[in-house]
């Protein structure tokens, strides 16, 4: 591994590279277990978007970017805010709730709106940042 | 009795975090407050909002340490301060004074005036298979009050990105 090469140390990322799968596996548990335990869909979406994060600080921003941009993430929040739509107007014109789709449906189309959003926000402050330092 | 400890805590946390200097100690003081506010909701009964708070509080920081980490700003605090003082004091007993006769008026903790809540707990509630009770209300019950809230938030992530684009599309080259 080169010296320049963006983002943080050799222990950093070794230990990112590891840790980012379990932190990735245990936000979907949050939301698929939402009807059951604790936990829901918001806090499942924000922990996946934390493991983006975590990859974007110990990595630089070019390797989390070439997973997901601004553009493909705002898709990403877009369908899962079109999903939820769709799961609530099945509730207003299908009638009954309880022969609609199972929640889960529901749960995964907050978390991937959630997690899309919010790693979208952070990623645009985090260009916003470095541009206006480079400008001062 | 580890509610109060905890709200001292919080009420020392904050002050702390208002009156330091350095930027990156006041990240760390607000993320306390965080911290324990989301024991104050597993002593409260209420994991979900622990866990979210959690997480939430997790992000928080870690958006504020990158955005301060770079630049200390200076607080400006000298001159007029007699004035600010006074301010505060008598913005204080305002509050303080209104506070008196609408904390009055509250029903007592853990009586609601609303019985809906009854409804939603009541051993014969229809919760086709969640066990979560508070999934149950957000996803069954309070199905469009979940939308608004995700309508909401989708606004607020477009509008983050519209006020942070580099620049205008139409002063591109300008």
């Amino acid at each position: 591994m080169k010296d320049n090469a963006p983002g943080m140390t050799l222990i950093v990322k070794t230990i990112t590279r590891l840790t980012v799968g379990l932190i990735m596996i245990y936000g979907v548990y949050i939301v698929a277990q939402g009807e059951t335990t604790p936990g829901s869909g918001f806090a499942g979406g924000v922990i996946i978007a934390l493991s983006f994060i975590h990859v974007m600080l110990a990595y630089g921003k070019e390797v989390a970017v070439k997973k997901i941009d601004v553009r493909r993430g705002l898709l990403l929040a877009g369908s899962g805010a079109s999903a939820f739509l769709t799961f609530v107007a099945l509730g207003i014109f299908g009638g009954a709730r309880r022969t609609g789709p199972p929640l889960l449906l529901a749960e995964c189309a907050i978390a991937v709106m959630v997690g899309a959003g919010i790693f979208v926000i952070f990623l645009a402050l985090v260009l916003l940042v470095e541009d206006v330092s480079k400008r001062l | 009795m580890e509610l109060h400890i905890l709200l001292v805590f919080m009420i020392v946390a904050a002050v702390a975090a208002v009156e330091m200097k350095d930027l990156i100690s006041s990240v760390i003081a607000l993320s306390a407050v965080g911290l324990s506010l989301s024991l104050a909701f597993l002593i409260l009964k209420a994991p979900n909002l622990a866990v979210t708070q959690l997480v939430i509080e997790i992000l928080c920081m870690v958006i504020l340490v990158r955005a301060t980490i770079k630049r200390d700003l200076p607080l400006v605090k000298d001159g007029r301060w007699l004035f600010n003082t006074a301010g505060t004091l008598l913005f204080i007993a305002v509050f303080l004074w209104c506070a008196f006769f609408a904390l009055k008026e509250l029903p007592v903790f853990g009586e609601p005036s609303l019985r809906v809540a009854g409804v939603y707990l009541a051993p014969g509630a229809r919760r086709p298979g969640v066990l979560n009770v508070v999934t149950a209300i957000t996803l069954v019950f309070r199905s469009y009050d979940a939308l608004g809230e995700a309508a909401i938030l989708f606004a607020a992530i477009v509008g983050v990105l519209v006020i942070t684009r580099k620049t205008g599309k139409a002063t591109d080259e300008g």
